[in-house]
C-alpha cells in the first residue's frame, strides 16, 4: 500500500482520478439497453471531429475494429460496464460502430442453434 | 453454417454471441471452471452500483448515497467463426441479484456448482434459477475425485424437479467442465423440444 504519513492515499490506492461517470457528462442510462455479450464493430475509421468525444470513445473504436462484446471492451478499458454502455451509445449516435444485439429468447429456442452449440462443445 | 450477420452491406460478419452463467456458494469453483474453459486469461469486469440499484429504497438516504462495486470474472469461447460463448461468473454475494437479473436476462443457461461439504450454499443459485425460468443443471465438483454421496442423494437434499440434471465433475478439468456444458445445453434442447 502506498500511504502516505498522513494516511493520504497515493497511486492507485487513492482510486481514480476521474469518477468514472465524469466522462460520461453524469449519464449512467443509454438510450437502448445493451446486453453484455452485444457485439460492436467499428465501422468508421476515427470519431468525428468536434463532437464532443472522449479518448475513451476513441479506444472503443480502435478495439472495435473486429468483432468484441462489451463485457470485453469494459474489462480491457477498465471502466464500469454502465459507462461503457453510454460510451457505445454515443458511436452508435455518429454511426461509428454498429451493435449485433445479444439474441431473443425466440432465437436461443432455436433447434439448430442449440445443436450447432453442442456439437462445437463437443469439438473443444 | 450461418450465424453470423453483416450489420451492414458487404460489412464485416458479425458473430452470434450467446451467454452461459456459472453460478453456486463461495468457493464451489466457479472461477476455476470459467478458466478452464476460457479460450483467453479470465477476464474481470465491473458494475457501479448505487443504493438504489441494491434494494434500498430509503429516501432519507439519498444525501449520504453510496456506491458499490461488483466484479464479474468471464471467459469466452469461440465454437465457430460465427458462433461465440461467453461464460460469465455470478456474483457470489446473494444482495446482488440486480446483477443476476442483467446476467439471466437472454441467457442460455446455467450451471449451478455445488460442493457437498456445503450443499446448501448453492441453494439461492438454484431458487434463483428455478424463479425466473433459466434452465440449469447442477454440476458437483469433485475436488478430490472422491464423491460420497450419489447423484440421486443430491438431487433429492437439493429438492429439484424432477428433469433436472444433476451431474459429477472436477472444475479444474477442462473436459470435464465442457461435458457440464455439453449437458447442460441437451437438458435446454430437450426442454424447447418439450415445450412444443
Amino acid at each position: 500500500m502506498n500511504r502516505g504519513p498522513g494516511g493520504t492515499w497515493y497511486d492507485d490506492e487513492a482510486g481514480p482520478v476521474v469518477r468514472p461517470y465524469a466522462m460520461t457528462r453524469g449519464r449512467t442510462r443509454p438510450v437502448q439497453d445493451l446486453d453484455v455479450v452485444a457485439l460492436i464493430l467499428a465501422v468508421q475509421d476515427s470519431v468525428p471531429v468536434g463532437g464532443g468525444f472522449e479518448p475513451e470513445h476513441v479506444h472503443i473504436l480502435e478495439s472495435a475494429r473486429r468483432p468484441i462484446s462489451i463485457a470485453e471492451l469494459a474489462a480491457h478499458l477498465d471502466l464500469p460496464l454502465g459507462v461503457v454502455r453510454v460510451l457505445i451509445d454515443d458511436l452508435v449516435g455518429a454511426g461509428c460502430v454498429v451493435v449485433r444485439p445479444a439474441p431473443t429468447t425466440a432465437e436461443l429456442q432455436s433447434r439448430r442453434l442449440l445443436e450447432a452449440v453442442i456439437d462445437g462443445l463437443r469439438a473443444i | 453454417m450461418d450465424f453470423g450477420r453483416s450489420e451492414q452491406p458487404g460489412g464485416v460478419e458479425v458473430p452470434l454471441a450467446l451467454k452461459i452463467l456459472i453460478a453456486g456458494g463461495f468457493g464451489a469453483g466457479k472461477t476455476t471452471m470459467v478458466g478452464a474453459l476460457s479460450e483467453i486469461p479470465t477476464l474481470s469486469t465491473e458494475e457501479v452500483l448505487s443504493d438504489a440499484g441494491i434494494g434500498i429504497d430509503d429516501v432519507t438516504a439519498i444525501d449520504r448515497k453510496e456506491t458499490t462495486t461488483v466484479a464479474m470474472d468471464f471467459g469466452r469461447i469461440t465454437l465457430k467463426d460465427d458462433l461465440v460463448v461467453y461464460l460469465f461468473g455470478t456474483p457470489g454475494q446473494d444482495r446482488f441479484w440486480f446483477l443476476w437479473d442483467e446476467l439471466a436476462s437472454g441467457a442460455l443457461g446455467a450451471v449451478v456448482l455445488a460442493d457437498t461439504r456445503r450443499l446448501t450454499d448453492c441453494f439461492p443459485s438454484v431458487d434463483y434459477f428455478e424463479r425466473h425460468g433459466t434452465p440449469f443443471i447442477v454440476a458437483v465438483n469433485c475436488f478430490h475425485s472422491v464423491q460420497p454421496h450419489s447423484v440421486a442423494e443430491i438431487a433429492a437434499a437439493l429438492d429439484l424437479d424432477p428433469g433436472v440434471p444433476v451431474v459429477l465433475c472436477d472444475a479444474r478439468d477442462r473436459l470435464s467442465s465442457r461435458d457440464a456444458l455439453v449437458r447442460l445445453v441437451q437438458h435446454v434442447l430437450h426442454r424447447t423440444v418439450a415445450a412444443r
